[in-house]
């Protein structure tokens, strides 16, 4: 996503990106980014919890006004719980967060639609 | 942050693919100074369009697929994200298909322009696929895409564009 921001920012418009991952932001260097130390898949906070959510948002939005050195990245102080132990399990978003021994975890990359519900299949091919 | 330092996914991703015997994965790096514009106006005026890369669809569309998909989606601001479904090859999809907005924040983001904390609501978020493998791919096919949305969104023109990637 920080290669989408720098193309956007090149076109004109400013971007704020919203980041669970800082070694791979700073790598691509985006304008402006917001760190929430959360894992991969909950990068706008925990399910169900909108108020959590809205600081996450609140926070990254005071970013974007406070940044003014192009790659900034600011820590948002948000935080999974007082508890970092997920961090043990935490892997790369390259991986679906099973940290095999054995072989290799993820998904298969198929290049088909993978759909949430079947009906959606059914929606999408009559459309 | 927390107390422990933040996950370093790049070091992580280099064990598991030594582990599996793959090559090492080539990491998107850009040391330059990174393009700028200023923000034109307070983020309280400001007219923001939300870019997910959660794999965020609407019922009717056709979902992404998960071999380097560069495509995109356009959803309309104005969707419960209870509406959104979410599909992806790179993380637990059962947290987020219970609560879409963990990855695709429609419902807080129309709740803090309710608040007065944002401006407005460009009229369709631009939902995409993240882990796009190539990183040529991702400048060359999805950059150019969400730029091309972004540009031509209705109403008032995008003064901030807020980017949450998973």
């Amino acid at each position: 996503m920080g290669l989408v921001a720098r193309a956007l920012e090149a076109a004109g418009f400013p971007t704020l990106c919203l980041t669970a991952a800082h070694s791979i932001t700073a790598a691509v260097n985006p304008p402006r980014a917001a760190f929430v130390d959360l894992p991969l898949g909950h990068t706008a906070g925990r399910p169900h919890e909108p108020e959590f959510q809205r600081e996450v948002l609140r926070r990254a939005l005071a970013a974007a006004e406070t940044i003014e050195i192009p790659g900034t990245i600011v820590d948002t102080g948000m935080v999974w719980s007082d508890d970092d132990s997920w961090k043990d399990e935490a892997t790369s978003g390259l991986n679906n967060g099973v940290n095999s021994a054995e072989g290799d975890s993820r998904r298969a990359r198929v290049g088909e639609p993978q759909y949430q519900f079947e009906e959606d299949r059914v929606a999408a091919d009559a459309g | 942050m927390g107390e422990r330092p933040p996950v370093d996914y790049i070091a992580r991703t280099r064990e598991q693919y030594a582990r599996l015997g793959y090559d090492d994965y080539r990491w998107a790096e850009r040391p330059d100074t990174p393009p700028w514009t200023p923000l034109a106006k307070p983020v309280a005026e400001a007219n923001l369009a939300l870019v997910a890369s959660g794999g965020a669809y609407l019922r009717g569309q056709v979902a992404f697929h998960w071999q380097d998909d560069t495509g995109i989606r356009l959803v309309p601001s104005d969707q419960p994200a209870s509406d959104v479904r979410v599909t992806h090859f790179a993380y637990d999809l059962v947290p987020a298909r219970e609560d879409p907005n963990i990855v695709f924040p429609v419902d807080r983001l129309r709740e803090l322009v309710d608040d007065g904390t944002l401006g407005s609501l460009a009229p369709q978020a631009v939902a995409c696929m993240g882990g796009i493998y190539s990183v040529r791919r991702a400048e060359q096919e999805l950059a150019p895409a969400v730029v091309e949305a972004v540009s031509g969104m209705d109403g008032p023109s995008v003064d901030l564009v807020l980017l949450v990637p998973v």
